[in-house]
């Protein structure tokens, strides 16, 4: 018998090629149709559906069919509007009818280049699998060959130096009698003492304003009221001239990039300014996808954004892979490093940011005889964006962890581990161990970490995650208001609640770093290359990063 | 923990009275080494002070690699000495306990200090390099006045070992060293005393920041800063680093090893060097609980510790003779007469330094220097 309709469906998708497939109640759901109108894609939408009821009354059986509509919830199997699991419709579902599970069999990334245009998103790699920084224990336990601190009651000192510590020998210091005083007449370069986990570059476009503003009053609050010195970089893209102006500036790095947006403002600011910036971060490259430049999708090109970047509203905001000036490492790096320091009079320690590479090591050397470089941050391949191709996010970059030790270790053997701090950032935090893997990094050779996504998640409720959950950061959708320029949405975010979450964050990270120094027996400086106290259950990681093998 | 008896004295004391001070202070097992390092020496040393001792334990064989080697380089041997060995049970006796008097090569003897300085301390590398391999040579230290003993066993026994307490060997400054408990197999470059041109120094507590000084010493470009088969070893380069490479007056070690928070730097008169100093010299704050005793060429002796030492050291004395111990009970064993109620316990802030021939007592305060 032949059907009443076609059943060739070919050239359309089933579900099964989904990420996420919607889980619906029928008989919870209570046909609200909230979260139809809450999907941030329209990944699900109302439908009708006729159901057929057979019936029978009676001793004998007689068979009664009955047709009705019903309303239902439909997943759309068009790619364009594939469910990015994000679980908006679950969180406001009031019945709990509707969420979104997992597909592990999917084949999404088979079709997801329409048109001819690969995947692009936001958010991180998507790997699952345990980081090699989560898999790192710190094994040294003071106890009763050396007492052990008590994290509780002792002093702790959880600071790092940002800028270049010029080596002792270098110092214009002069002994006089018994005592040593500093000739002021010879440079000594800018350094910030601040501390160790600083919010990492989220440019103030890529951010909704309400994010931004709630990650800046949380970093102020806890300089201001907590003591602790937290930095926030902000990213390619400017500040807004209040806070250029404003006494905060000194909490907040300033990014240089490709793009030079945002630059005219603040240049133009200069005059205004009554304090400095903490630092200058010139920006070459980005642990998420390395070898391209800044990208802002026109979907977040509104107003505020247009005007501190000196744009036009509603155009594709790329910056190009590489700085124009660049025809050499050389070149590029002193020319921008000594350039930035002038407009401050060299008072602001200026540094460049660098995906992982093989090649770091090279960046690293060229730096350490630029006697202007004030650090090198490396940001792996566990980093974040707010808008990248999916291969990029993927398939390139370098782990952190062995850029880091690498780069350590070459300093070690030129001795100037000391004079050119490192930062480490991607995939810090990843699976909310911060502060252990902050240490981690530290005792591999790190200055400092960055934090990004974890902040994103921690402080704003971000879904994102490494099964590609939501990840739609780069189309001005974001449910949780967070990388949006949509009024609509980043009203649901109130900025007061993610700077108190912010100053949480950073208390607990930071009683944690004590719990775990203090079994260490450090508690004065930062235990930066202190790698005996590190230990892993893997013979390949441990050669690796030379740290001791244990099981 | 490790037992430290200094002594500093306008006489020649017999190093014994450092070791019956050790005893006084012995708690539980303590077969794992001592150290003796005299400076100044008295006895058949008294009229050799300006050349240089090689203090060392060879093989036989290695006495003769050694001898090939001094003659090569040009050291003319002038005085050779052997302690008297008496056999105690329970130490292993080694071939040979050899101290070796030498004149400078003809070629370095008008040469200024520090040449003559590094000549030394890059020939004991060379005999260290020559002899670790296969144990046959040890070579502690190689410098003008300054003789090691080392050896594995109890302190006491040592002595009776090394037959101290009828020898002739005194000096003015001694430094001794007990390790106690937490080491086994001990490897006789891991003992205290260290030296390297005219520094000695010991410690006690375990450093928890070891690796990052110990590569940060390694990179300063200075060959004799090597070894590190004890984590203590670093104290005695740093010392070497602050006051001899960078020409810092002593207590600025202290300033070095545990430097002051931020603000309390602001109290400080030299507030912009001593930052500047702790920026640069970051991977050299010893973040432990130790006490490190030592002296320098011009026969200071100090004592500082770190804020988390539990159990200070102790300096005390009468002028004309001064014990710096990790244990009071030591200091009544080595100087007995002294009014106690004058007893100095370092606290996090000071550091002792005892001027040279056991004159004056200075306790120089971090936070009010
Ligand atoms: S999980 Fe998110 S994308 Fe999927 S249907 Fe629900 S709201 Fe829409
Ligand atoms: S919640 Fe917002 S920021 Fe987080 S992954 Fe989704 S779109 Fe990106």
């Amino acid at each position: 018998m032949e059907p009443a309709s076609r059943l060739d469906q070919n050239h359309k998708l089933s579900l099964k090629e989904f990420p996420y497939i919607i889980r619906w109640r029928e008989d919870r759901c209570t046909r609200c149709g909230r979260c139809t109108a809450v999907c941030p894609v329209k990944a699900i939408e109302p439908a009708v559906n006729i159901q057929r009821t057979v019936t029978s009354e009676g001793s004998s059986p007689e068979p009664k069919v009955t047709r009705r509509l019903t309303h239902v919830v439909k997943q759309s199997t068009d790619i364009e509007r594939y469910c990015i699991g994000c679980g908006t419709c679950a969180l406001v579902c009031p019945t709990e009818a509707i969420f979104p599970e997992y597909n592990f069999q999917h084949k999404f990334y088979h079709f997801k280049n329409k048109g001819g245009i690969p995947y692009m998103r936001g958010g991180r790699r998507n790997d699952p699998s345990v980081s090699t920084l989560d898999k790192l224990k710190f094994t040294r336990i003071s106890m009763l060959t050396d007492p052990a601190l008590d994290a509780g009651r002792h002093e702790f000192r959880i600071r790092t130096l940002l800028g270049r510590n010029l080596s002792a020998d270098h110092l214009p210091i002069k002994v006089e009698g018994d005592r040593l005083t500093v000739d002021p007449n010879v440079f000594v370069p800018p350094v910030r003492e601040i501390y160790p986990i600083r919010i990492g570059s989220m440019s103030i476009g890529a951010l909704s304003p309400h994010m931004w503003e709630g990650l800046a009053m949380g970093i102020t609050y806890l300089n201001e009221v907590e003591g602790l010195p937290v930095v926030m970089c902000s990213g390619e893209g400017g500040m807004p001239p209040s806070i250029l102006k404003s006494s905060a500036i000194k909490y907040f790095i300033l990014q240089i990039a490709s793009g030079y947006f945002g630059w005219d403002e603040i240049i133009h600011a200069l005059p205004d300014m009554i304090e400095d910036p903490c630092a200058i971060e010139i920006k070459y490259g980005q642990g998420a996808k390395p070898g391209d430049g800044g990208l802002l999708q026109a979907y977040k090109v509104l107003g505020l954004i247009s005007k501190i970047r000196g744009v036009p509203q509603f155009v594709d905001l790329a910056s190009p892979p590489t700085h124009q000036t660049k025809y050499s490492i050389e070149e590029a790096v002193a020319k921008m490093i000594t350039s930035m320091s002038m407009a401050w009079g060299f008072r602001v320690p200026v540094y460049p940011k660098i995906s992982g590479t093989k090649t770091a090591r090279a960046v690293l050397n060229n730096l350490a005889r630029n006697p202007y470089a004030a650090a090198l941050c490396i940001d792996g391949e566990d980093g974040g964006t707010g808008a990248a191709y999916n291969v990029s996010m993927d398939k390139m970059g370098h782990p952190i962890a062995s850029n880091i030790r690498d780069c350590y270790l070459d300093l070690v053997k030129q001795g100037k581990q000391n004079e050119l701090p490192l930062i480490a950032a991607g995939g810090v935090g990843k699976a909310g161990n911060l502060a252990a893997n902050a240490a981690a990094l530290i005792m591999l050779g790190a200055s400092a970490v960055d934090i990004g996504k974890y902040i994103m998640q921690t402080a704003a409720g971000c879904f994102g995650d490494e099964y590609n959950r939501c990840n739609v950061c780069n189309l001005g959708k974001c449910p949780r208001g967070i990388t949006t320029q949509d009024p609509k949405l980043y009203r649901r975010l109130d900025p007061d609640k993610v700077a108190e979450r912010v100053v949480e964050v950073f208390k607990a990270a930071d009683v944690e770093l004590k719990k775990i120094f203090a079994p260490l027996g450090r508690s004065t400086e930062l235990p930066i290359g202190m790698s005996d106290a590190l230990g892993v259950g893997d013979k390949d990681i441990a050669d690796r990063l030379q740290i001791s093998y244990v099981c | 923990m490790c037992r430290l008896s200094a002594i500093t004295s306008s006489e020649y004391i017999s190093p014994m009275e450092n070791i019956l001070s050790l005893e006084t202070m012995k708690e539980g097992h303590d077969g794992s080494g001592l150290g003796l390092m005299l400076k100044d020496l008295g006895g058949p040393f008294k009229d050799l002070k300006d050349f240089p001792i090689l203090s060392t334990i060879c093989s036989n064989k290695g006495v003769e690699d050694l001898t090939a080697f001094m003659r090569s380089r040009g050291f003319a041997e002038k005085f050779s000495w052997e302690p008297a060995i008496k056999n105690v049970p329970g130490v292993e006796r080694r071939d040979h306990y050899l101290v070796k008097v030498y004149d400078y090569p003809a070629e370095y003897r008008d040469k200024p200090k520090s040449e003559k300085e590094d000549l030394l301390m890059n020939t004991r590398l060379a005999i260290r390099k020559m002899g670790e391999p296969d144990g046959s040579i040890f070579a502690f230290s190689f410098y003008p006045d300054v003789l090691t003993l080392k050896e594995v066993g109890d302190p006491l026994q040592l002595g009776e070992f090394f037959n101290l307490d009828k020898s002739d060997i005194k000096s003015k400054i001694v430094l001794a060293q007990g390790r106690q408990n937490t080491n086994y197999a001990i490897y006789l470059y891991a003992c205290h005393p260290f030296f390297i041109q005219g520094y000695g120094t010991m410690t006690n507590g375990e450093n928890t920041a070891f690796v990052p000084i110990r590569e940060f010493l390694m990179g300063r470009g200075n060959p004799g800063y090597m070894g590190y088969n004890s984590d203590s070893e670093v104290f005695t380069h740093i010392a070497h680093y602050v006051n001899r490479s960078l020409g810092y007056p002593l207590h600025y070690y202290k300033d070095v090893i545990t430097p002051l928070k931020e603000k309390e730097i602001d109290t400080r008169s030299d507030a912009q060097a001593i930052r500047l100093l702790k920026r640069s010299l970051r991977p050299l704050c010893i973040d432990g609980p130790n006490c490190v005793i030592g002296f320098t060429p011009d026969g200071s002796v100090f004592m500082v510790q770190d804020a988390k030492k539990l159990r200070p050291g102790v300096v005390g004395g009468v002028p004309g003779k001064y014990g710096l111990m990790s244990e009071v009970c030591g200091l009544d064993s080595a100087v007995p007469q002294r009014d106690k109620s004058t007893d100095i316990f370092p606290m996090k802030y000071d550091m002792v330094i005892i001027a040279p021939g056991a004159r004056e007592v200075t306790v120089w305060n971090q936070l009010h220097a």
